[in-house]
């Protein structure tokens, strides 16, 4: 956060010339900020209150919407299965990926431009394109109702970007590294894992950051892969709490609450990794 | 594992290793065949995973769009291009890419040009500015799901927040029923797309914004450039690169556009707020219509191809020796 301590004295002039931004970025700032307080505020009423006192403070605060959904099984349920399949997507992609980027990055070989180029035209074709056939490849595989069958083609699709990614930072290592990696006695692969892998530790941080949140938001997958409530995510069960119990609109508001906060509190510990990791997989792609 | 893979470079230390071969030609070709199976052989996982859960998968679309399939076995029902005259004769369909462009165009009118108004403001030092970005851009993070559930329950008619405040302040008039309405529902989705995703395209821009030496726009101010001259010479032509892949990725993002119009509307009322991709959903999961489904998973396939191409021909090409030399591979 950057308090400017204005000392001189055009200070005054500059604050009052900078008063109509501020009252710009207030305003913005209050669009942004009211739908997810409100959601907040909605949640420690009761519905009846709701209706009769929709834009009001909670009078009295009621806490049992929130403490009734984090006291049952299901939303932790929910929490797990969002974890494990964001986990195993990302430890799958970011490795799968080092050695591709690794290869891109370090050798000179035949068709590699041609191979590279077949990974970045990736980035550019929706998912909802290869949705229909993946759904019946993965039936056809015996994987639905199985996290393998999100987690495997969340990984596939998330390598472009990543390989992308860490190539660039694969490539900005000095070679005299790989020269005195050679000569101490490292292979290739001795090369990667005891050199490389380490020094790319920023690198490998970013690429994993953005795999987590993709997979933690992914909706559409999930909705084709998951016809029971086994293995449901977190965005999965939002919308259907908010079916199940459309009445109940207080209670939907704590659900969503509730549902927000892991990806907030992400947000808010690895900002630097995913903002860095969004703009660098942007101007690179 | 690692002596296979360079064993010329380790000849002194193995005594498995063959001696150097006399002819040096066929040693060097020797050497690059080792080289490239290494290269080669760190590539399989990628290969083997992007293949059959992306390439396999949009290639069979491409083969089943000419079938009439419901899903089950394989497509044997050959009806040629008939489910993409049908695609083009259908009003849903046509409706889709109306919307479809409507949107591109809203984003490249009213979102984009305010992400980087944005920008430019919270590039300046401004107090509590940190605080700004960190807010503008945290709705990014959120599910499209949740976001969506969340504003269904903000723009519900009569008892929704936008609703009750629109009343209070005596604005009674402008609110309405939303997401319910055929007239409204996409200016509707378009505000919380923008509420959503501006603060991305806020962030690129920053980013880009912060690559601009400082240098350039004070010579300009030495010169009495005005700050809109400032802004329009020196700051724009500068962020034109980063505000090209800007737009690229607010195209891709309206052709594939699914989650936060199937969790709010399905696509309704009748139809007026339906995506290529919830068009695509009804037809192949809904009604076993997989054949026609496929058609308009080509079809999406073969917009963004044509526009990728089309966009890394005519406008990513200027900036090749820029950000993007990436994108074919500069070589070392």
């Amino acid at each position: 956060m950057t308090l400017t301590t204005d000392k001189t004295p055009q200070a005054g002039r500059r604050r009052f010339r900078t008063l109509p931004l501020h009252v710009v970025l207030i305003v913005v700032g209050a669009v942004m900020a009211v739908p997810l307080l409100y959601a907040v505020v909605s949640g420690f009423k009761s519905t009846d209150q709701l209706s009769g006192n929709p834009v009001g403070l909670p009078d009295p605060w009621v806490v049992s919407n929130y403490t009734d959904i984090l006291g049952s099984g299901s939303f932790w349920r929910l929490v797990g299965n969002s974890t494990l399949i964001a986990v195993a997507t990302t430890v799958i992609v970011v490795a799968v990926s080092a050695l591709a980027a690794f290869s891109f990055a370090r050798f000179a070989f035949r068709g590699r431009e041609v191979l590279f180029t077949l990974f970045t035209m990736g980035l550019m074709f929706p998912f909802a394109v290869a949705a229909l056939p993946l759904f019946l490849l993965l039936r056809s595989m015996g994987l639905l109702d199985n996290p393998l069958g999100v987690i495997l083609p969340q990984a596939a699709f998330g390598l472009p970007m990543t390989i992308i990614i860490l190539r660039g930072f694969f490539r900005e290592i000095p070679g005299e590294l790989e020269e005195a990696a050679t000569l101490d006695g490292c292979g290739p692969l001795g090369f990667f894992w005891r050199v490389l892998l380490p020094m790319a530790r920023p690198a490998l941080g970013t690429v994993s950051v953005l795999a987590v949140v993709t997979s933690w938001n992914n909706f559409f997958l999930p909705l084709l892969v998951f016809t029971d409530s086994t293995w449901w995510t977190i965005p999965i069960g939002v919308q259907q709490f908010q079916g199940q119990y459309s009445a109940d609109t207080a209670r939907v508001f704590a659900y969503l609450v509730l549902a927000m906060v892991p990806a907030l509190a992400f947000y808010s510990v690895a900002e630097r990794q995913l903002v860095g990791g969004l703009t660098a997989g942007a101007t690179k792609g | 594992m690692t002596s296979t893979f360079l064993p010329d470079k380790r000849a002194g230390s193995g005594t498995d290793l063959p001696p150097p071969p006399a002819d040096p030609a066929r040693g060097r070709a020797r050497r690059r065949a080792v080289n490239w199976l290494t290269a080669v052989s760190f590539q399989v996982p990628a290969l083997v995973l992007f293949i059959v859960l992306v390439l396999l998968p949009i290639l069979f679309a491409l083969y089943a769009a000419f079938f009439r399939w419901g899903g089950f076995g394989m497509p044997s029902d050959y009806v040629g291009t008939e489910n993409f005259t049908r695609l083009f004769d259908d009003p849903v369909f046509l409706g889709d890419l109306w919307r479809c462009l409507l949107l591109v165009l809203l984003s490249l009118a009213v979102q984009l040009p305010f992400a980087l108004a944005m920008a430019v403001l919270l590039n300046q030092r401004i107090r509590g500015r940190a605080l700004y970005r960190m807010l503008f851009f945290a709705p990014y993070v959120l599910s499209e799901a949740i976001t969506g559930v969340l504003f269904s329950m903000i723009f519900a008619p009569d008892d929704g927040l936008a609703d009750q405040v629109l009343d209070n302040i005596g604005l009674g008039w402008v609110g309405g029923e939303w997401f319910s309405d055929p007239s409204t529902v996409m200016a509707t989705l378009f505000l919380v797309m923008t509420w959503k995703y501006f603060g991305f395209h806020m962030m690129l821009y920053l980013a880009g914004l912060q690559s601009i030496p400082k240098e350039l726009t004070e010579a300009a101010l030495i010169d009495g450039a005005s700050p809109w001259q400032r802004f329009r010479n020196v700051t724009l032509p500068l962020l034109a690169p980063t505000l090209r892949i800007s737009v690229f990725l607010s195209v891709i993002g309206a052709i594939q556009l699914f989650d936060l119009v199937w969790v709010v509307t399905q696509g309704g009322p009748d139809h007026h707020s339906e995506t290529m991709a919830v068009t695509m959903f009804q037809f192949g999961f809904k009604r076993y219509q997989v054949g026609y489904a496929s058609a308009i998973s080509v079809v999406m396939f073969g917009i963004s191809l044509v526009f990728a191409l089309a966009y890394q021909r005519f406008v990513l090409r200027r900036d090749l020796q820029g950000a993007t030399t990436t994108m074919r591979g500069g070589g070392k």
